[in-house]
């Protein structure tokens, strides 16, 4: 009777829920776990896929999906760091064209904005499904990386550039500001405008949408294109903070970023779930990696471990929205 | 050899079929005629097992049957050919046939060879002159309809149930059909055949029954009958409502369709729409009617402008043209639609009531051109919840959890936000209880009578008399009538319907 009362609040916390028992368990297994410098680890590392997660999101409540984020974020990181590095180099007059910072930021993320929207355009203008569509763009923008980069990494940016991956703000560490920003910005845009509406009606039902008037394949574009800035972001987070950036960074992070959303509660068939339930998602997965770490448990068993994690996570999600 | 007893089907509370007996003989064939929604396709659906649960019985030779599965009744020997035809488009009309019933080798292996002869011989029988191997996307519709006839053969049905099998079909393709169901009569087999087209049922069948509202009115030979009295069993039904004394409207056109055609991209020669013209004024409530197939639901969906690439014609508001490019144009302009299938094209279910409502008024609800206000979204939707009685405990319930009455409301509360000039109606009451239709029959005259323009596609018959000022008849794409109220009667209206009734 009392647990029948209670049952509401159980599925509505339950991401948060297994999170504070996980939580819990690795504190007892491990005294490592709860120290601070620990804490602000996880966090940097979470930032990013929190990052990417969050345009997955946006994706995800539409009925799409976005398997090239992680060439995406990879592509960006390396045009980024090699225009800070090396410029563009002009032969014929013998002369380099130089970048600032802010410079080379604004392009990475502009690339990223535009390689999202070229998605969205194929997807809403050819009907391409988004799962093959985005599938081209993983191995294109990758190749691209490799092109760039000619299969070698990209390294010495200086401080200022590595300020963003590995910096400090007010005590906390600037990935997480940034992540956390993308959140905020993310959650007002879903719960309180125009947009965010016409993202769940779209993935609630697209006949219904479009019979109301809604552009649904503008909609659709801005939200592949805002997914890639995104994922360009996250590709700017990572560079920084290795000061390199690497022709293979971000292989399978689509796949982490989908387990986020799925395990934050979001139906992959589009219209429900929430921005923060991905953030909690990520949470998840970043604190079982670290936890399953610090157990010393063996890199093939974390493997393991995650892929049943997401298992649970859905078929715990699937059985109480049958009750419902 | 089938016999119907005292067959009832509810459906949450809606009878479908009411306490119905009828016989349908071997070496005959039957025609089951009556309107949309006179419970011809609930009854097939029975016979055919696609619904097990019914209260009364059936009796196939002599023995009480009920079927669990559309399987079990054909391997008893009935087989019922839908009208959008079950076939899978890229497999062989020999692996169409043999579909779940396929043959082995000793070795477990398909019996490719065994199939395709079978295959051949059913072909033959049928005189359809194609290879079993050819894929059933390169045949045509009418012969794509005989593979569907040789798998019945295939299992010896001894009853065939065929539901419009001549909607999608040529003239010459109908004349193979007719020969080959002559055939089959002559080897005894039971023919139960649907159709819209009374010419075609005088031409084919021997007995006919009629059902009106879920109920069997009459059965008989077909012999000496004529099309009017057959009409004439088919209408008759009263909706009791106090029709509006006399029309408030003005002589002002609200909305002009001038020539509009829809092409239909599938078939050349054949348009959705064929020139059609007619107008709208304020305050009127406009009811156009036709059979399944007229053109009705394409008609609004063009004005609306669902189908840029396809349509053709001017379409005039207050004198200024509408583009028909988009649906945003059309509500720019003050047309709104309320379609045919609510769930599949009016509602977000998983959305709540106030979601739902708002999603065509939210760039009006926004604070600083950014944010949506949340207050004055959800004071307009209690506002339309309480004029047009949405029961719902709250506008935050989700809209799947409401009667599809309380649904059909919130679908037109949100075209009703955005105050149109024209509202267009799909169906408005198909699905929904006696009293949610009484009181959107209400709301819809209350809303003329506020100067709105109204039309309303219906193919219940009842309601378009009771609604209206004025009729419009369609029939296979064109304008067959337009009838002043007080001259419409359901006869007057269902001889204008019928494609090609002398």
């Amino acid at each position: 009777m009392e647990l029948k009362l209670y049952k509401p609040y159980l599925v509505k916390f339950q991401s948060l829920i297994a999170l504070l028992i996980l939580c819990l368990l690795i504190s007892i297994l491990s005294d490592k776990f709860l120290t601070m410098s620990n804490g602000w680890n996880v966090m940097r590392q979470i930032s990013v896929n929190i990052t990417i997660s969050v345009g997955m999101t946006l994706i995800v409540l539409t009925a799409g999906i976005d398997l090239s984020v992680g060439s995406v974020l990879a592509l960006c990181g390396a045009i980024t760091a090699g225009l800070l590095k090396n410029g563009i180099p002009l032969p014929s007059a013998d002369l380099f064209v130089g970048f600032t910072l802010l410079g080379a930021i604004v392009i990475g993320l502009l690339l990223g904005f535009s390689l999202g929207g070229f998605n969205g355009w194929v997807i809403t203008k050819f009907k391409v499904p988004p799962f093959v569509a985005t599938l081209a763009m993983l191995t294109i923008a990758r190749g691209l990386t490799f092109l760039y980069t000619e299969g070698f990494p990209i390294s010495g940016m200086g401080e200022k550039f590595a300020y963003l991956g590995t910096g400090w703000l007010f005590g906390i560490p600037v990935p997480v500001w940034i992540s956390a920003i993308v959140v905020a910005i993310a959650g007002v845009i879903t719960n309180k405008t125009r947009l965010g509406r016409y993202i769940y009606a779209i993935g609630g039902n697209e006949s219904a949408s479009r019979l109301s008037g809604i552009n649904v394949n503008k909609v659709k574009i801005v939200v592949y294109s805002i997914a890639g800035g995104l994922a360009a972001t996250g590709g700017i987070l990572v560079t920084s903070r290795l000061d390199s950036a690497q022709p293979n960074a971000g292989v399978s992070y689509e796949l982490d970023s989908i387990a986020a959303v799925v395990i934050g509660g979001t139906s992959l068939a589009g219209g429900k779930g929430s921005v923060l339930g991905t953030v909690l998602g990520a949470i998840i997965i970043g604190v079982l990696n670290n936890g399953l770490v610090l157990l010393n448990v063996s890199p093939f068993w974390q493997q393991v471990v995650k892929g049943a994690v997401i298992l649970l996570a859905v078929i715990i999600d699937k059985s109480n929205s049958k009750n419902d | 050899m089938l016999v119907v007893e005292n067959v009832t089907k509810r459906f949450s509370g809606v009878t479908a079929l009411e306490n119905i007996t009828l016989e349908i003989h071997g070496a005959e064939v039957t025609a089951i005629i009556g309107e949309n929604g006179a419970g011809k396709s609930t009854l097939m659906k029975i016979l055919s097992g696609v619904y097990p649960e019914y209260e009364g019985r059936i009796i196939f030779k002599g023995n009480t049957v009920r079927f669990s599965n559309p399987k079990e009744a054909q391997e008893c020997g009935i087989a019922i050919i839908h009208q959008e035809l079950n076939l899978i488009p890229y497999l062989s009309i020999t692996e169409n046939i043999f579909l779940g019933r396929e043959m082995e080798t000793s070795f477990g292996a398909l019996d490719k060879k065994a199939m395709r002869n079978k295959t051949r011989e059913l072909l033959e029988k049928l005189k359809l002159k194609v290879e079993p191997d050819t894929l059933i996307v390169d045949l045509k519709v009418g012969q794509q309809q005989i593979v569907e006839i040789a798998k019945a053969l295939l299992t010896e049905s001894e009853v065939i149930i065929m539901d419009e099998p001549t909607s999608a079909i040529t003239e010459s393709e109908v004349k193979v059909l007719f020969e080959i169901i002559n055939n089959l009569r002559s080897e005894n087999k039971a023919i139960v055949y649907i159709s819209h087209k009374l010419d075609e049922l005088f031409k084919i069948a021997d007995r006919y029954i009629v059902l009106r509202d879920g109920k069997m009115i009459e059965s008989g030979r077909m012999d000496g009958m004529k099309t009017d009295d057959i009409i004439q069993k088919m209408v008759g039904r009263e909706i009791n409502l106090i029709r509006r004394k006399d029309l408030q409207c003005t002589s002002e056109d609200v909305l002009c369709v001038k020539n509009l055609s829809l092409k239909n991209p599938n078939r050349k020669t054949e348009d959705f729409l064929k020139d059609i013209s007619f107008s709208l004024k304020k305050g009127e409530v406009l009811g156009i009617f036709g059979l399944m197939g007229a053109g009705r639901t394409e008609l609004l969906e063009t004005i609306f402008g669902l189908h840029p690439k396809l349509a053709k014609g001017e379409i005039t508001m207050d004198g200024k043209i509408v583009p028909i490019t988009s649906s945003s144009s059309a509500i720019k302009a003050g047309l709104a639609l309320v379609p045919e299938d609510r769930k599949k094209d009016g509602l977000v279910l998983g959305l709540d009531v106030q979601k739902n409502i708002g999603i065509t008024t939210l760039k009006e609800n926004q604070t600083l051109g950014v944010l949506l206000n949340d207050g004055k979204e959800s004071k307009l939707c209690e506002k339309y919840r309480e004029d047009l009685k949405i029961k719902t405990s709250s506008v935050k319930q989700t809209a799947d959890s409401l009667s599809g009455g309380n649904q059909q409301k919130i679908v037109i509360a949100k075209w009703l936000a955005t105050n149109p000039k024209v509202l267009l109606l799909d169906e408005p009451t198909r699905g929904i209880d006696i009293n949610a239709k009484n009181e959107i029959y209400k709301l819809i005259l209350s809303l003329a009578d506020k100067g709105m323009g109204i039309i309303m596609v219906s193919s219940e018959l009842p309601e378009i008399l009771a609604v209206s000022d004025r009729v419009l008849v369609m029939s296979e794409g064109v304008v067959t009538a337009e009838i002043p109220i007080a001259e419409a009667s359901e006869e007057i209206i269902l001889k204008a319907a019928i494609p090609n009734s002398i």
